[in-house]
Protein backbone atom coordinates (compact mmCIF):
# COMPACT_ATOMS: atom_id res chain seq x y z
CA UNK A 1 0.00 0.00 0.00
CA UNK A 2 1.25 3.62 -0.69
CA UNK A 3 1.42 4.80 3.18
CA UNK A 4 2.93 8.09 2.51
CA UNK A 5 0.00 9.20 0.21
CA UNK A 6 -2.03 7.65 2.90
CA UNK A 7 -0.94 9.94 5.57
CA UNK A 8 -0.61 13.11 3.47
CA UNK A 9 -4.36 12.81 2.99
CA UNK A 10 -4.91 11.63 6.30
CA UNK A 11 -2.74 14.84 7.55
CA UNK A 12 -4.76 17.11 4.84
CA UNK A 13 -8.64 16.11 5.65
CA UNK A 14 -7.60 16.49 9.54
CA UNK A 15 -5.49 19.87 8.70
CA UNK A 16 -8.78 21.26 6.81
CA UNK A 17 -11.16 20.46 9.41
CA UNK A 18 -9.01 22.16 12.15
CA UNK A 19 -8.79 25.11 9.79
CA UNK A 20 -12.77 25.08 9.85
CA UNK A 21 -12.81 24.99 13.31
CA UNK A 22 -10.52 27.59 13.90
CA UNK A 23 -12.13 30.07 11.18
CA UNK A 24 -15.56 29.33 13.00
CA UNK A 25 -13.91 30.83 16.31
CA UNK A 26 -13.50 34.48 14.11
CA UNK A 27 -16.11 33.72 11.05
CA UNK A 28 -19.00 32.10 10.40
CA UNK A 29 -21.17 33.00 6.95
CA UNK A 30 -24.31 33.70 8.99
CA UNK A 31 -25.75 33.23 12.34
CA UNK A 32 -25.98 29.63 12.62
CA UNK A 33 -28.78 30.01 15.39
CA UNK A 34 -30.82 32.80 13.62
CA UNK A 35 -34.12 31.91 12.06
CA UNK A 36 -35.35 33.05 8.87
CA UNK A 37 -38.49 32.02 7.45
CA UNK A 38 -38.54 34.08 4.33
CA UNK A 39 -36.06 31.75 3.21
CA UNK A 40 -36.42 27.98 4.08
CA UNK A 41 -35.54 25.29 2.59
CA UNK A 42 -33.48 26.95 0.27
CA UNK A 43 -31.23 25.09 -2.56
CA UNK A 44 -27.42 25.60 -2.60
CA UNK A 45 -26.74 28.83 -4.35
CA UNK A 46 -23.74 31.87 -4.03
CA UNK A 47 -25.67 33.16 -1.08
CA UNK A 48 -26.25 29.90 1.00
CA UNK A 49 -23.16 27.35 -0.36
CA UNK A 50 -25.13 24.26 1.40
CA UNK A 51 -28.37 26.24 0.91
CA UNK A 52 -30.68 26.65 4.30
CA UNK A 53 -32.81 24.75 6.20
CA UNK A 54 -36.20 24.12 7.45
CA UNK A 55 -36.06 27.17 9.41
CA UNK A 56 -33.59 29.20 7.06
CA UNK A 57 -30.64 28.88 8.99
CA UNK A 58 -27.56 28.73 6.81
CA UNK A 59 -26.19 24.83 6.19
CA UNK A 60 -22.68 25.91 6.15
CA UNK A 61 -22.61 28.12 9.20
CA UNK A 62 -24.31 25.30 11.00
CA UNK A 63 -22.10 22.58 9.63
CA UNK A 64 -19.17 24.96 10.89
CA UNK A 65 -20.17 25.41 14.45
CA UNK A 66 -21.39 21.38 14.52
CA UNK A 67 -17.53 20.55 13.41
CA UNK A 68 -16.80 22.52 16.82
CA UNK A 69 -18.75 20.92 18.70
CA UNK A 70 -18.29 17.61 17.43
CA UNK A 71 -14.84 18.30 17.78
CA UNK A 72 -15.15 19.75 21.52
CA UNK A 73 -17.19 16.36 22.81
CA UNK A 74 -14.50 14.22 20.63
CA UNK A 75 -11.60 15.58 22.90
CA UNK A 76 -13.05 15.56 26.09
CA UNK A 77 -14.40 12.46 25.76
CA UNK A 78 -10.88 10.90 24.57
CA UNK A 79 -8.70 12.42 27.33
CA UNK A 80 -11.31 11.08 29.64
CA UNK A 81 -11.69 7.71 28.47
CA UNK A 82 -8.09 7.38 27.79
CA UNK A 83 -6.60 8.66 31.25
CA UNK A 84 -8.99 6.58 33.80
CA UNK A 85 -8.21 4.03 30.88
CA UNK A 86 -4.59 3.99 31.09
CA UNK A 87 -4.45 4.63 35.08
CA UNK A 88 -6.72 0.76 35.43
CA UNK A 89 -5.12 -1.02 32.57
CA UNK A 90 -1.52 0.01 34.09
CA UNK A 91 -2.29 -1.14 37.67
CA UNK A 92 -4.23 -4.16 36.58
CA UNK A 93 -1.76 -5.29 34.23
CA UNK A 94 1.06 -4.46 36.36
CA UNK A 95 0.05 -5.95 39.41
CA UNK A 96 -2.21 -9.35 38.09
CA UNK A 97 -4.01 -11.13 40.62
CA UNK A 98 -7.16 -10.55 41.94
CA UNK A 99 -7.10 -7.16 41.76
CA UNK A 100 -6.92 -7.66 37.88
CA UNK A 101 -9.59 -10.33 38.02
CA UNK A 102 -11.86 -8.01 39.67
CA UNK A 103 -11.45 -5.23 37.56
CA UNK A 104 -11.36 -7.23 34.16
CA UNK A 105 -14.58 -9.32 35.71
CA UNK A 106 -16.38 -5.51 35.83
CA UNK A 107 -14.76 -4.19 32.37
CA UNK A 108 -15.80 -7.76 30.75
CA UNK A 109 -19.59 -7.10 31.78
CA UNK A 110 -19.07 -3.71 30.73
CA UNK A 111 -18.65 -4.40 27.31
CA UNK A 112 -21.56 -6.97 26.92
CA UNK A 113 -23.43 -3.81 26.36
CA UNK A 114 -23.77 -2.73 22.84
CA UNK A 115 -21.46 0.48 23.21
CA UNK A 116 -24.75 2.91 21.72
CA UNK A 117 -27.31 1.04 24.09
CA UNK A 118 -24.77 1.85 26.75
CA UNK A 119 -24.14 5.46 26.36
CA UNK A 120 -28.15 5.69 25.20
CA UNK A 121 -29.35 4.18 29.04
CA UNK A 122 -26.41 6.54 30.96
CA UNK A 123 -28.00 9.62 29.09
CA UNK A 124 -31.29 8.43 29.83
CA UNK A 125 -30.53 8.30 33.77
CA UNK A 126 -28.34 12.07 33.84
CA UNK A 127 -30.45 13.82 31.48
CA UNK A 128 -29.74 15.12 27.72
CA UNK A 129 -27.05 17.38 27.54
CA UNK A 130 -22.98 17.94 26.67
CA UNK A 131 -21.83 17.28 29.61
CA UNK A 132 -23.52 13.64 30.00
CA UNK A 133 -22.76 12.63 26.61
CA UNK A 134 -19.15 12.72 27.10
CA UNK A 135 -19.32 10.97 30.56
CA UNK A 136 -21.80 8.48 28.70
CA UNK A 137 -19.16 8.19 26.00
CA UNK A 138 -16.21 7.80 27.85
CA UNK A 139 -18.12 5.12 30.53
CA UNK A 140 -19.28 3.54 27.13
CA UNK A 141 -15.37 3.28 25.72
CA UNK A 142 -13.58 2.40 28.87
CA UNK A 143 -13.56 -0.97 29.14
CA UNK A 144 -11.61 -1.07 25.25
CA UNK A 145 -8.95 1.51 26.71
CA UNK A 146 -8.46 -1.19 29.83
CA UNK A 147 -8.37 -3.90 27.50
CA UNK A 148 -5.39 -2.41 25.09
CA UNK A 149 -3.45 -0.83 27.84
CA UNK A 150 -3.72 -4.09 29.93
CA UNK A 151 -2.42 -6.20 27.07
CA UNK A 152 1.03 -4.18 26.50
CA UNK A 153 1.53 -3.72 30.31
CA UNK A 154 1.26 -7.45 30.64
CA UNK A 155 3.81 -7.96 27.84
CA UNK A 156 6.51 -5.25 28.77
CA UNK A 157 6.37 -6.07 32.56
CA UNK A 158 8.37 -9.64 31.67
CA UNK A 159 11.10 -7.21 30.09
CA UNK A 160 14.48 -6.93 31.50
CA UNK A 161 14.64 -3.51 32.67
CA UNK A 162 11.06 -4.17 33.98
CA UNK A 163 12.65 -6.73 36.27
CA UNK A 164 16.02 -4.52 36.52
CA UNK A 165 13.72 -1.70 38.52
CA UNK A 166 12.27 -3.94 40.87
CA UNK A 167 15.45 -5.44 40.96
CA UNK A 168 16.93 -2.03 41.56
CA UNK A 169 14.53 -2.15 44.88
CA UNK A 170 12.18 1.15 43.17
CA UNK A 171 8.41 0.78 44.03
CA UNK A 172 5.63 -0.65 42.33
CA UNK A 173 4.17 2.78 41.65
CA UNK A 174 7.64 4.17 40.28
CA UNK A 175 8.15 1.65 38.01
CA UNK A 176 4.95 2.16 36.81
CA UNK A 177 4.75 5.29 36.48
CA UNK A 178 8.19 6.21 34.90
CA UNK A 179 9.39 2.59 33.65
CA UNK A 180 6.13 0.69 32.33
CA UNK A 181 4.20 3.63 31.01
CA UNK A 182 6.42 5.74 28.65
CA UNK A 183 6.99 1.95 26.65
CA UNK A 184 3.13 1.50 26.74
CA UNK A 185 2.51 4.71 25.27
CA UNK A 186 2.86 4.12 21.70
CA UNK A 187 -0.32 1.43 21.55
CA UNK A 188 -2.38 4.24 24.02
CA UNK A 189 -1.46 6.80 21.18
CA UNK A 190 -2.76 4.76 18.25
CA UNK A 191 -6.02 3.99 20.26
CA UNK A 192 -6.20 6.89 21.62
CA UNK A 193 -6.38 8.79 17.46
CA UNK A 194 -8.55 5.47 16.74
CA UNK A 195 -11.21 5.97 19.80
CA UNK A 196 -11.24 9.43 18.32
CA UNK A 197 -12.97 8.65 15.09
CA UNK A 198 -15.21 5.95 17.41
CA UNK A 199 -15.95 9.13 19.53
CA UNK A 200 -17.24 11.77 16.40
CA UNK A 201 -19.46 8.07 14.92
CA UNK A 202 -20.92 7.32 18.23
CA UNK A 203 -22.05 11.37 19.17
CA UNK A 204 -23.39 11.79 15.65
CA UNK A 205 -25.39 8.37 16.13
CA UNK A 206 -26.78 9.26 19.34
CA UNK A 207 -27.14 13.34 18.00
CA UNK A 208 -29.12 11.39 15.03
CA UNK A 209 -31.16 10.06 17.37
CA UNK A 210 -32.51 12.71 19.71
CA UNK A 211 -30.73 11.87 22.69
CA UNK A 212 -27.36 13.81 21.87
CA UNK A 213 -26.77 17.75 21.78
CA UNK A 214 -29.53 19.45 22.18
CA UNK A 215 -31.16 21.56 19.89
CA UNK A 216 -30.94 24.35 18.38
CA UNK A 217 -27.39 24.36 18.77
CA UNK A 218 -26.34 22.06 15.77
CA UNK A 219 -24.36 19.09 15.67
CA UNK A 220 -23.65 16.87 12.11
CA UNK A 221 -25.75 14.07 14.01
CA UNK A 222 -28.87 16.11 14.50
CA UNK A 223 -28.79 17.83 11.07
CA UNK A 224 -28.99 14.56 9.77
CA UNK A 225 -31.59 13.82 12.11
CA UNK A 226 -33.46 17.12 11.23
CA UNK A 227 -33.08 16.56 7.35
CA UNK A 228 -34.82 13.00 7.37
CA UNK A 229 -38.34 14.38 6.88
CA UNK A 230 -37.37 16.48 4.04
CA UNK A 231 -35.72 13.74 1.66
CA UNK A 232 -38.14 14.51 -1.11
CA UNK A 233 -38.13 18.75 -0.76
CA UNK A 234 -34.52 19.06 0.06
CA UNK A 235 -32.40 16.23 -0.42
CA UNK A 236 -28.89 18.24 0.07
CA UNK A 237 -29.64 18.54 3.81
CA UNK A 238 -28.98 14.99 4.40
CA UNK A 239 -25.66 15.02 1.90
CA UNK A 240 -23.49 18.21 3.35
CA UNK A 241 -23.29 16.95 6.99
CA UNK A 242 -22.84 13.01 6.40
CA UNK A 243 -20.02 14.46 4.05
CA UNK A 244 -18.57 16.21 7.00
CA UNK A 245 -18.41 13.03 9.25
CA UNK A 246 -17.01 10.96 6.47
CA UNK A 247 -14.10 13.35 5.39
CA UNK A 248 -13.26 13.60 8.90
CA UNK A 249 -13.35 9.94 9.88
CA UNK A 250 -11.45 8.82 6.83
CA UNK A 251 -8.78 11.51 8.18
CA UNK A 252 -8.61 10.25 11.36
CA UNK A 253 -8.20 7.01 10.28
CA UNK A 254 -5.48 7.43 8.06
CA UNK A 255 -3.81 9.35 10.21
CA UNK A 256 -4.44 5.71 12.58
CA UNK A 257 -2.80 4.20 10.14
CA UNK A 258 0.07 6.10 9.37
CA UNK A 259 0.80 6.28 12.94
CA UNK A 260 0.12 2.34 13.53
CA UNK A 261 2.83 2.13 10.88
CA UNK A 262 5.21 4.54 12.02
CA UNK A 263 4.91 3.12 16.22
CA UNK A 264 4.35 -0.62 15.78
CA UNK A 265 7.63 -2.68 14.82
CA UNK A 266 5.62 -5.63 13.76
CA UNK A 267 4.79 -5.04 10.66
CA UNK A 268 7.60 -3.36 9.21
CA UNK B 1 -13.84 -31.27 25.60
CA UNK B 2 -16.77 -31.54 28.10
CA UNK B 3 -14.85 -29.89 30.83
CA UNK B 4 -13.70 -27.49 28.62
CA UNK B 5 -17.24 -26.43 27.94
CA UNK B 6 -18.21 -26.72 31.55
CA UNK B 7 -15.32 -24.35 32.33
CA UNK B 8 -16.25 -21.67 29.80
CA UNK B 9 -20.18 -21.67 31.16
CA UNK B 10 -18.82 -21.30 34.30
CA UNK B 11 -16.97 -18.05 33.17
CA UNK B 12 -20.37 -16.92 31.85
CA UNK B 13 -21.87 -16.66 35.08
CA UNK B 14 -19.92 -13.61 36.78
CA UNK B 15 -20.55 -11.56 34.11
CA UNK B 16 -23.78 -12.04 33.90
CA UNK B 17 -24.27 -11.52 37.40
CA UNK B 18 -22.79 -8.24 37.54
CA UNK B 19 -24.39 -7.21 34.39
CA UNK B 20 -27.53 -8.00 36.26
CA UNK B 21 -26.10 -5.35 39.38
CA UNK B 22 -25.56 -2.79 36.61
CA UNK B 23 -29.11 -2.95 35.38
CA UNK B 24 -30.23 -2.81 38.53
CA UNK B 25 -28.46 -0.02 39.93
CA UNK B 26 -28.79 1.77 36.69
CA UNK B 27 -32.33 2.70 37.68
CA UNK B 28 -31.17 2.91 41.60
CA UNK B 29 -29.26 5.69 39.91
CA UNK B 30 -32.19 8.16 39.55
CA UNK B 31 -33.32 10.55 42.28
CA UNK B 32 -36.39 9.60 43.73
CA UNK B 33 -39.00 6.57 44.61
CA UNK B 34 -37.89 3.59 42.15
CA UNK B 35 -41.52 2.34 42.60
CA UNK B 36 -42.63 6.03 40.94
CA UNK B 37 -39.95 5.78 38.62
CA UNK B 38 -40.96 2.27 37.24
CA UNK B 39 -44.77 3.46 36.93
CA UNK B 40 -44.19 7.03 36.10
CA UNK B 41 -45.18 9.92 37.36
CA UNK B 42 -48.97 10.04 36.40
CA UNK B 43 -49.41 6.88 38.33
CA UNK B 44 -51.68 5.80 41.10
CA UNK B 45 -50.25 6.53 44.50
CA UNK B 46 -52.15 2.86 45.62
CA UNK B 47 -50.47 0.97 42.64
CA UNK B 48 -46.61 2.75 43.98
CA UNK B 49 -47.18 1.84 47.16
CA UNK B 50 -47.94 -1.94 46.23
CA UNK B 51 -44.81 -2.32 43.84
CA UNK B 52 -42.85 -0.58 46.41
CA UNK B 53 -44.12 -3.27 48.52
CA UNK B 54 -44.00 -6.12 45.90
CA UNK B 55 -40.20 -4.59 45.09
CA UNK B 56 -39.24 -4.59 48.59
CA UNK B 57 -38.03 -1.37 48.95
CA UNK B 58 -38.25 -1.07 52.34
CA UNK B 59 -35.35 -4.20 52.73
CA UNK B 60 -31.83 -3.75 52.76
CA UNK B 61 -30.67 -2.86 48.73
CA UNK B 62 -29.21 -6.99 48.29
CA UNK B 63 -33.07 -8.08 49.31
CA UNK B 64 -34.10 -5.82 46.53
CA UNK B 65 -31.60 -7.06 44.14
CA UNK B 66 -32.59 -10.60 44.87
CA UNK B 67 -36.22 -9.70 44.20
CA UNK B 68 -35.46 -8.42 41.38
CA UNK B 69 -33.10 -11.09 39.91
CA UNK B 70 -35.92 -13.43 40.97
CA UNK B 71 -38.53 -11.78 38.72
CA UNK B 72 -36.13 -11.49 36.06
CA UNK B 73 -35.19 -15.44 35.92
CA UNK B 74 -38.33 -16.18 35.86
CA UNK B 75 -39.18 -14.01 33.16
CA UNK B 76 -40.80 -11.12 34.70
CA UNK B 77 -39.17 -7.67 33.33
CA UNK B 78 -42.23 -5.21 34.47
CA UNK B 79 -44.65 -3.40 32.95
CA UNK B 80 -43.85 -0.58 29.88
CA UNK B 81 -45.17 2.57 31.63
CA UNK B 82 -46.42 3.48 28.30
CA UNK B 83 -47.85 0.49 26.25
CA UNK B 84 -48.73 -1.48 29.61
CA UNK B 85 -47.34 -4.25 27.71
CA UNK B 86 -45.17 -6.53 29.38
CA UNK B 87 -41.43 -5.90 28.95
CA UNK B 88 -40.69 -9.45 27.69
CA UNK B 89 -43.30 -9.45 25.48
CA UNK B 90 -41.87 -6.27 24.18
CA UNK B 91 -38.57 -7.56 23.77
CA UNK B 92 -39.62 -11.07 21.71
CA UNK B 93 -41.64 -9.42 19.10
CA UNK B 94 -39.13 -6.41 18.52
CA UNK B 95 -35.95 -9.08 18.77
CA UNK B 96 -37.80 -10.62 15.43
CA UNK B 97 -37.22 -8.00 12.97
CA UNK B 98 -33.73 -7.12 14.56
CA UNK B 99 -32.77 -10.51 14.26
CA UNK B 100 -33.95 -11.05 10.78
CA UNK B 101 -31.85 -8.11 9.69
CA UNK B 102 -28.56 -8.48 11.74
CA UNK B 103 -28.30 -12.52 11.18
CA UNK B 104 -28.74 -12.04 6.98
CA UNK B 105 -26.72 -8.79 6.80
CA UNK B 106 -24.03 -10.50 9.08
CA UNK B 107 -23.88 -13.32 7.02
CA UNK B 108 -23.80 -11.15 3.50
CA UNK B 109 -21.09 -9.48 5.28
CA UNK B 110 -18.94 -12.68 5.81
CA UNK B 111 -19.54 -14.11 3.24
CA UNK B 112 -18.03 -10.93 0.97
CA UNK B 113 -15.22 -10.18 3.72
CA UNK B 114 -13.96 -13.75 3.23
CA UNK B 115 -13.73 -13.70 -0.74
CA UNK B 116 -12.84 -10.22 -0.84
CA UNK B 117 -10.49 -10.22 1.59
CA UNK B 118 -9.30 -13.51 0.53
CA UNK B 119 -8.48 -11.92 -2.94
CA UNK B 120 -6.71 -9.16 -1.56
CA UNK B 121 -4.22 -10.61 0.48
CA UNK B 122 -3.87 -13.32 -2.46
CA UNK B 123 -2.98 -9.74 -4.76
CA UNK B 124 -1.49 -8.28 -1.92
CA UNK B 125 0.13 -4.80 -2.93
CA UNK B 126 -1.22 -5.13 -6.59
CA UNK B 127 -4.68 -2.62 -7.75
CA UNK B 128 -7.37 -5.03 -7.02
CA UNK B 129 -5.94 -5.27 -3.12
CA UNK B 130 -5.60 -1.57 -3.46
CA UNK B 131 -9.19 -1.26 -4.74
CA UNK B 132 -10.28 -3.41 -1.67
CA UNK B 133 -8.41 -1.75 0.82
CA UNK B 134 -9.86 1.74 -0.73
CA UNK B 135 -13.55 0.43 -0.75
CA UNK B 136 -12.97 -1.18 3.18
CA UNK B 137 -11.33 2.36 4.40
CA UNK B 138 -14.15 4.16 2.75
CA UNK B 139 -16.89 1.54 4.49
CA UNK B 140 -15.13 2.70 7.40
CA UNK B 141 -15.44 5.98 7.79
CA UNK B 142 -19.26 6.06 6.19
CA UNK B 143 -21.97 6.34 9.54
CA UNK B 144 -24.27 3.55 8.88
CA UNK B 145 -27.10 5.45 9.12
CA UNK B 146 -25.97 8.06 6.35
CA UNK B 147 -25.31 5.09 4.29
CA UNK B 148 -29.02 4.19 5.02
CA UNK B 149 -30.12 7.75 4.11
CA UNK B 150 -28.25 7.73 0.63
CA UNK B 151 -29.87 4.57 -0.28
CA UNK B 152 -32.84 5.78 0.93
CA UNK B 153 -32.43 8.89 -0.99
CA UNK B 154 -31.39 7.16 -4.02
CA UNK B 155 -33.57 4.00 -4.27
CA UNK B 156 -36.83 5.17 -2.65
CA UNK B 157 -36.77 9.05 -3.69
CA UNK B 158 -35.19 9.31 -7.01
CA UNK B 159 -35.70 5.91 -8.71
CA UNK B 160 -38.67 4.68 -6.25
CA UNK B 161 -37.84 1.24 -6.37
CA UNK B 162 -38.10 0.41 -3.05
CA UNK B 163 -40.29 1.85 0.07
CA UNK B 164 -39.38 4.77 1.55
CA UNK B 165 -41.43 3.95 5.32
CA UNK B 166 -43.32 1.04 6.44
CA UNK B 167 -42.87 -2.14 7.68
CA UNK B 168 -44.31 -6.14 7.22
CA UNK B 169 -43.72 -8.16 10.05
CA UNK B 170 -41.67 -11.08 8.71
CA UNK B 171 -43.91 -13.64 10.23
CA UNK B 172 -46.46 -12.15 8.34
CA UNK B 173 -45.66 -12.35 5.04
CA UNK B 174 -41.96 -12.91 4.21
CA UNK B 175 -41.72 -11.78 0.68
CA UNK B 176 -43.41 -8.67 1.34
CA UNK B 177 -41.74 -8.14 4.04
CA UNK B 178 -38.08 -8.18 2.40
CA UNK B 179 -39.35 -5.41 0.04
CA UNK B 180 -38.97 -3.11 3.33
CA UNK B 181 -35.61 -4.98 4.48
CA UNK B 182 -33.91 -4.61 1.29
CA UNK B 183 -32.12 -1.30 2.48
CA UNK B 184 -31.91 -2.08 5.96
CA UNK B 185 -29.93 -5.17 5.13
CA UNK B 186 -28.15 -3.81 2.27
CA UNK B 187 -27.07 -0.98 4.57
CA UNK B 188 -25.60 -3.30 7.74
CA UNK B 189 -23.88 -5.66 5.19
CA UNK B 190 -21.82 -2.75 3.89
CA UNK B 191 -21.09 -1.45 6.95
CA UNK B 192 -20.52 -3.84 8.66
CA UNK B 193 -18.23 -6.04 5.61
CA UNK B 194 -15.32 -2.87 6.03
CA UNK B 195 -13.74 -4.09 8.99
CA UNK B 196 -14.69 -7.81 8.54
CA UNK B 197 -12.38 -7.31 4.95
CA UNK B 198 -9.45 -5.50 6.59
CA UNK B 199 -9.57 -8.84 9.16
CA UNK B 200 -10.22 -11.20 7.02
CA UNK B 201 -6.95 -9.91 4.56
CA UNK B 202 -4.73 -9.60 7.46
CA UNK B 203 -5.11 -13.36 8.73
CA UNK B 204 -4.94 -15.02 5.02
CA UNK B 205 -1.60 -12.55 4.00
CA UNK B 206 0.10 -14.47 7.82
CA UNK B 207 -0.91 -17.88 6.59
CA UNK B 208 -0.15 -17.18 2.83
CA UNK B 209 3.48 -16.54 4.17
CA UNK B 210 3.70 -20.16 5.67
CA UNK B 211 5.78 -23.09 4.31
CA UNK B 212 2.26 -25.33 3.77
CA UNK B 213 0.94 -22.72 1.29
CA UNK B 214 4.50 -22.90 -0.52
CA UNK B 215 4.34 -26.47 -0.10
CA UNK B 216 0.77 -26.89 -1.83
CA UNK B 217 1.91 -24.49 -4.69
CA UNK B 218 5.15 -26.57 -5.06
CA UNK B 219 2.64 -29.84 -5.82
CA UNK B 220 1.63 -28.52 -8.29
CA UNK B 221 -2.40 -27.59 -6.88
CA UNK B 222 -4.18 -24.47 -9.11
CA UNK B 223 -4.39 -21.33 -6.83
CA UNK B 224 -7.66 -21.90 -6.46
CA UNK B 225 -7.86 -24.91 -4.30
CA UNK B 226 -4.81 -23.53 -2.46
CA UNK B 227 -6.97 -20.61 -1.36
CA UNK B 228 -9.82 -22.50 -0.46
CA UNK B 229 -8.30 -25.56 1.28
CA UNK B 230 -5.41 -24.29 2.42
CA UNK B 231 -5.48 -20.80 2.82
CA UNK B 232 -9.25 -20.12 3.53
CA UNK B 233 -9.56 -22.92 6.46
CA UNK B 234 -6.50 -21.77 8.28
CA UNK B 235 -7.12 -18.03 8.05
CA UNK B 236 -10.56 -18.11 9.44
CA UNK B 237 -10.55 -18.16 12.77
CA UNK B 238 -10.00 -14.55 13.75
CA UNK B 239 -12.12 -13.48 11.33
CA UNK B 240 -15.14 -16.09 13.20
CA UNK B 241 -14.61 -14.32 16.57
CA UNK B 242 -15.17 -11.25 15.33
CA UNK B 243 -18.27 -12.32 13.45
CA UNK B 244 -19.01 -13.23 16.94
CA UNK B 245 -18.61 -9.61 18.93
CA UNK B 246 -20.44 -8.12 15.94
CA UNK B 247 -23.33 -10.24 16.21
CA UNK B 248 -23.83 -9.30 19.80
CA UNK B 249 -22.69 -6.01 19.35
CA UNK B 250 -25.30 -5.61 16.26
CA UNK B 251 -28.33 -7.44 18.12
CA UNK B 252 -28.75 -3.87 20.44
CA UNK B 253 -26.81 -1.59 18.09
CA UNK B 254 -28.60 -1.38 14.96
CA UNK B 255 -31.03 1.76 16.73
CA UNK B 256 -29.94 4.14 14.26
CA UNK B 257 -30.80 1.79 11.20
CA UNK B 258 -33.72 0.90 12.38
CA UNK B 259 -34.59 4.85 13.28
CA UNK B 260 -33.46 5.44 9.54
CA UNK B 261 -35.64 2.85 7.73
CA UNK B 262 -38.50 3.25 10.53
CA UNK B 263 -37.75 -0.53 11.64
CA UNK B 264 -39.75 -1.50 14.87
CA UNK B 265 -36.82 -3.30 16.09
CA UNK B 266 -35.23 -3.90 19.60
CA UNK B 267 -32.91 -0.74 18.83
CA UNK B 268 -35.60 1.44 18.39
CA UNK B 269 -37.62 -0.03 21.42
CA UNK B 270 -34.93 1.04 23.81
CA UNK B 271 -34.45 4.68 21.95
CA UNK B 272 -37.97 5.30 22.33
CA UNK B 273 -38.10 3.52 25.89
CA UNK B 274 -35.23 6.37 26.36
CA UNK B 275 -37.09 9.33 25.01
CA UNK B 276 -40.55 8.94 27.04
CA UNK B 277 -38.46 7.80 30.20
CA UNK B 278 -40.21 4.42 29.95
CA UNK B 279 -37.46 3.17 32.23
CA UNK B 280 -38.32 -0.57 32.43
CA UNK B 281 -38.22 -0.89 29.08
CA UNK B 282 -34.97 0.54 28.96
CA UNK B 283 -33.65 -1.96 31.61
CA UNK B 284 -35.07 -4.70 29.81
CA UNK B 285 -33.38 -3.40 26.76
CA UNK B 286 -29.95 -3.53 28.21
CA UNK B 287 -30.22 -6.55 29.60
CA UNK B 288 -31.48 -8.67 26.87
CA UNK B 289 -29.12 -7.05 24.68
CA UNK B 290 -26.15 -7.73 27.25
CA UNK B 291 -27.29 -11.77 27.97
CA UNK B 292 -27.60 -12.16 23.57
CA UNK B 293 -24.31 -10.21 23.65
CA UNK B 294 -22.65 -12.87 26.23
CA UNK B 295 -24.51 -16.42 25.14
CA UNK B 296 -23.32 -15.42 21.04
CA UNK B 297 -19.84 -14.97 22.16
CA UNK B 298 -20.20 -18.00 24.20
CA UNK B 299 -21.13 -20.08 21.46
CA UNK B 300 -18.31 -18.97 18.98
CA UNK B 301 -15.91 -19.57 21.68
CA UNK B 302 -17.49 -23.16 21.89
CA UNK B 303 -17.35 -23.44 18.06
CA UNK B 304 -13.60 -22.44 17.45
CA UNK B 305 -12.18 -25.48 17.86
CA UNK B 306 -14.22 -26.91 15.34
CA UNK B 307 -13.22 -24.11 12.60
CA UNK B 308 -9.49 -24.08 14.03
CA UNK B 309 -8.40 -27.08 15.04
CA UNK B 310 -4.58 -25.62 16.32
CA UNK B 311 -6.81 -24.72 18.85
CA UNK B 312 -7.23 -27.49 21.40
CA UNK B 313 -8.94 -28.27 24.15
CA UNK B 314 -7.52 -28.62 27.64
Amino acid sequence: MKRPIHSLLGFGLVGALLVVVLLGLVWLPYDPLAIDLDHTLASPSLAHWLGTDEFGRDVASRAMLGARISMLIAIQTVVISIVLGTALGLVVGFLRGWTERVIMTFSDALLAFPGILLALALVAVMGSSRHSIVIALAIAYLPATVRVVRGSVISIREREYVEASRVAGDSALYTMWRIVLPNALPPILVLATSLFGWVILSESALSFLGVGVPPPLPTWGNMLSSARPYMYAASWLSIAPGLCIVATLLGINMLGDALRDRLDPRDN
Amino acid sequence: MISYVIRRLLLAVPTLIIVALMVFFLVRLIPGDPAQIMLGEGADPSAVAALHAELGLDKPVYVQFATWLRHVVSGDLGTSITTGEPVSTLLITRAETTGVVVLISVGLATLIAIAAGTVAAWRRGGKLDLAVMSGASLILAVPSFWLGLLLLLVFGVWLHWLPVVGYIPFSEDPWSAMLFLILPIATLTISESGVLIRMMRSSAIDVLRLDYVTHARAKGLAERTVLSRHVFPNAFAPTLTLVGLTLGRLFGGIAVIETVFTLPGLGRLMVTGVLSRDYPVVQGCLLFTAVIYVVVNLVVDLLYPLFDPRVTVE
